[in-house]
């Protein structure tokens, strides 16, 4: 099913202005047929806007979209092959799961003997067998959820795409939704996309994902590129936590003024006499705080020029007595050049 | 009495008379007229009554020209409540799905006629009829009423709108329905209860008016401008307790049903049990 | 088919506000606003005085006539009456409506709101025959005056010439007794949203700070409930000022604005003084309704 070289959703320079505040502005964009996408970024970067276009709720004030090779630009919902699981879910209060999932199916006048087959099919899908006769309003909200996700997985949409669908359930639930997610997107193959505001969440699911801010796409890749290389300081710091070094220190760390980051747990912590290997970054510090976590500690240390970084060890050995005292040590600071990104600015 | 009453969570018991007071004021009136449409007296309205007969609500069956306004009152609500349907679910659903300049002015205009005493809209009405020449009939009757009977619509759907749960709409044209899908299957089922109440207030509104009847009426006769020419003038006063009681009955059915699908759609946030 | 038909539509979501509101405005404008706007015309037509027919040229004469000394006393009459209904309702309404807002259980509280609404919508005209009952001479209330020995003070109450008449049906005693019970619900209902909006945290307060129940009753409540008694106030004064039923059924030969208006148009046939006189109440509607748009009472309505 995977087939990488066929585009299911293009966006070319693809804008949408409500009067003056431009929520999406100038996007392009290529997302692969069988691909778990996500659209990562604040709220109001623009992200949802992007999915609202896919699905054709509203229309692009300039640009083209592609949903496989067809222009969709000005096409209404029900002409695209697309369907979508709301952040509110949006079920239909009046009818029961049995026919909220079937919507989709009785609008296409499909045979009812059919219908039924495939409610159950989808039931059985998303674990919710029996409760056809319920209403919406006597489910819970994990259970709504899969609901609004069996009635738009029933219609074989060729896109499938989820607007935050995970926000309003509690941390268990979520994690438990997204291994899931996960493992129906393999099991049917439709290309996902996900849009939300969790860093975590998009990292977890993601076959690649797209970094919003302002209406603009900062970065798009994979999670461990995201990750790893973030291409800007606003993409390092909405993706996990991040040092920041730029000007001067910058220039006599590397040799170039350009804004660098490292993540907290690639710095390695040690003494003031170490004498690390040749392409290891190394710089002198002193640690100003020490937080505890259990799992691991983490520290902030000044270095030369009055930078604080943040520096994350795991407590393999140390326990909180000896963490705790380590405030005011000198240390070394080093790491791995590979692990230095740079972010521009 | 007010002075009485106190801060704490029980209510005295002066508030608590005075309340039952006002309630008793409100409702009691009503029950003495179904009292009166037993009487044997013809002339008088003197109580205690001299005796009890059931004998009116024969009478009153047996008259044409109460059948007649009746008739008259059925039809004019009829259409009234038809056109104040189409009038005020339309106006309602443009204010609900967009927002355009005068969205206020909107509102302000359709609460107009039921805002102002309706002695105003019958003699503007009136002067209309008059300055155009239009000669009286059920259809200048009609006319006045949809005037005031479309906000009562227009009231009920527009909540009802504003209830109605998420991106239901979006949710149906998501899943494949057109327009008129999606009108059919998720925004009817949604507001038909709505609908019900208003179509029902309306009803209700329309089938007892009198004052801008008066003035657009001519020298016809619905079943209030009946009761108002016997308040005037008594000359027929056991039917018309009959008659009193019949239009008290006709309205209070539809409008407590309103109110009471009112009530129950706003406990539960818009989702039928 | 439908579905092109939709899409034609939905790519054109102005084109269907246009047709949402074309129909309802187009109603209203035409039929409301053409109306009123032809009786603010009429206000400026004369009646000719011999032929008894309609001069249709703009001129004040009728408005001079609005405020002659016979109509000056009809003015004053309707007002001085709407005055006292409206205190009249306001002293009947606010135990019970504090009563719904602070005491209720919310299962009571549902009922009693509904028991206040039902006569707002029943039969206007039936609730005014009822009082006929009640009222008249030989009727229920005479009976139970005369069972309590009151009977001399009702005759001495009826005895003067500004407020009494021939019985009760047919006095302004009975016009005040029946405009109140009309328009009470109007005065409830408004208080009592007033009160609702009061939270009880600020009577506790108040009880904490020492304050006697009296002292919180006039210092907090009455405060916080007094926009809802002007909202409910200027319902019950103009629907009394443009009321002509009541009057025509229980009034003496004394007149009221809305009967005025009734006789001039009907048996008098001078439309331009009706509609001259009909102003009044017009001018004083309008501008309450832009007062409360302007306080945000507009979305109660």
């Amino acid at each position: 099913m995977n087939n990488s070289s066929v585009v299911a959703v293009r966006f070319d320079g693809v804008s949408r202005y409500f009067g003056e505040v431009r929520a999406v502005d100038q996007v392009d964009l290529k997302i692969q047929d069988g691909e778990f996408f996500s659209m990562l970024g604040p709220s109001g970067s623009g992200k949802t806007t992007c999915l609202r276009m896919i699905a054709g709720f509203d229309r692009p004030t300039a640009g083209r979209i592609h949903l496989y090779g067809q222009d969709v630009s000005g096409l209404p919902p029900y002409e695209r092959n697309v369907n979508t699981v709301f952040q509110d879910y949006a079920l239909f209060p009046h009818m029961n799961v049995g026919d909220n999932i079937a919507y989709g199916l009785m609008v296409k006048r499909v045979p009812k003997a059919e219908r039924m087959k495939r409610v159950e099919e989808m039931l059985e899908l998303v674990q919710l067998s029996g409760f056809a006769g319920r209403k919406p309003s006597q489910l819970s909200g994990g259970q709504r959820q899969r609901v609004a996700l069996a009635r738009a997985l029933i219609n074989h949409p060729k896109v499938l795409l989820l607007d935050e669908p995970l926000g309003a359930l509690d941390l268990k639930l979520r994690q438990q939704m997204q291994v899931e997610l996960k493992s129906i997107q393999k099991r049917v193959g439709i290309t996902f996309i996900f849009v939300t505001h969790d860093q975590e969440e998009a990292i977890t699911m993601s076959d690649r994902i797209a970094v919003f801010n302002q209406g603009r796409i900062e970065q798009i890749g994979s999670p461990a590129e995201i990750y790893e290389k973030p291409a800007s300081p606003f993409v390092a710091g909405f993706v996990g936590t991040s040092n920041l070094v730029g000007g001067e220190v910058a220039k006599r760390l590397t040799g170039s003024e350009q804004t660098f980051s490292v993540r907290p747990e690639k710095i390695h912590l040690g003494s003031a006499q170490d004498t690390p290997s040749p392409d290891m970054i190394v710089v002198d510090g002193v640690i100003r705080d020490v937080i505890y976590l259990g799992l691991y500690t983490r520290y902030l240390v000044e270095i030369e020029g009055g930078i604080d970084l943040v520096v994350v060890e795991q407590n393999l050995k140390t326990s909180s007595m000896e963490a705790l005292s380590a405030k005011g040590q000198k240390v070394k600071l080093s790491w791995h050049k590979d692990h230095v990104s740079r972010v521009g600015g | 009495m007010p002075s009485k009453s106190s801060s704490t969570p029980k209510a005295s018991w002066g508030l608590k008379l005075a309340s039952l007071g006002t309630l008793l004021f409100l409702h009691v009136p009503i029950f003495i007229i179904f009292l009166y449409t037993l009487t044997p007296d013809e002339r008088t309205y003197t109580f205690p009554l001299p005796g009890i007969t059931f004998k009116w609500f024969g009478v009153a069956l047996q008259r044409a020209d109460l059948w007649r306004a009746l008739k008259l009152s059925l039809q004019v609500a009829a259409v009234a409540t038809f056109a104040a349907l189409v009038l005020g679910t339309l106006a309602a659903a443009a204010v609900y799905r967009s927002k355009f300049f005068g969205r206020e002015a909107i509102s302000f205009l359709l609460v107009l006629p039921i805002a102002l005493p309706g002695i105003v809209t019958g003699i503007a009405l009136r002067t209309a009829i008059g300055g155009l020449d239009i000669p009286f009939s059920y259809w200048t009757i009609v006319i006045g009423h949809a005037t005031f009977c479309v906000v009562v619509v227009y009231n009920n759907v527009l909540a009802r709108f504003r209830r109605m749960q998420g991106s239901q709409i979006e949710a149906s044209m998501d899943l494949g329905a057109n327009s008129f899908q999606t009108f059919r299957y998720v925004v009817f089922p949604n507001i038909a209860t709505a609908l019900l109440a208003g179509g029902m207030l309306a009803f209700a509104l329309s089938f007892d008016e009198v004052i801008v009847t008066t003035f657009t009426a001519g020298q016809q006769t619905t079943l209030p401008i009946w009761i108002f020419s016997q308040l005037t003038r008594p000359r027929d006063r056991p039917v018309t307790n009959v008659v009193a009681m019949f239009v008290m009955l006709i309205t209070f059915l539809p409008i407590v049903f309103a109110q009471k699908l009112s009530a129950a759609s706003s406990d539960t946030e818009g989702e039928p049990k | 088919m439908l579905n092109r038909i939709s899409t034609y539509f939905y790519q054109r979501p102005k084109l269907v506000l246009a047709l949402f509101l074309l129909p309802p405005m187009l109603y209203m404008a035409v039929v409301y606003l053409g109306s009123l706007f032809s009786l603010l015309i009429n206000s400026f037509y004369s009646i000719d005085d011999f032929t008894g027919l309609v001069i249709r040229e703009l001129t004040l004469k009728t408005y001079g006539q609005v405020f002659s000394p016979a109509n000056r006393e009809i003015f004053m009459r309707t007002a001085t009456m709407a005055a006292a209904v409206t205190v009249f309702d306001a002293l009947l309404a606010f135990p019970l409506a504090y009563y719904i807002a602070k005491f209720a259980s919310p299962r009571a509280k549902t009922w009693l709101i509904i028991a206040v609404t039902i006569p707002l919508w029943s039969s206007y005209l039936v609730r005014v025959y009822a009082w006929k009952l009640i009222l008249a001479k030989e009727g229920i209330l005479s009976w139970f005056i005369n069972l309590l020995r009151l009977d001399g003070a009702l005759e001495w109450l009826l005895s003067f010439p500004s407020i009494g008449g021939s019985s009760l049906a047919l006095s302004p005693i009975g016009m005040f007794i029946v405009f109140s019970y009309i328009w009470l619900p109007y005065m409830i209902i408004p208080i009592q949203t007033a009160l609702e909006r009061v939270p009880g945290s600020l009577l506790e307060a108040s009880s904490d700070l020492g304050a006697r129940p009296l002292q919180t009753f006039r210092t907090v409540i009455l405060p916080l409930a007094f926009p809802g008694v002007v909202a409910g106030s200027i319902f019950t004064f103009s629907l009394t000022l443009g009321d002509f039923i009541v009057p025509l059924s229980l009034g003496n030969s004394k007149f009221f604005i809305g009967q005025a208006v009734y006789s001039y148009q009907g048996t008098a046939g001078n439309i331009p003084l009706a509609a001259a006189m009909t102003m009044g109440p017009v001018v004083i509607m309008i501008v309450y309704l832009l007062v409360a748009r302007r306080l945000g009472a507009f979305d109660a309505l």
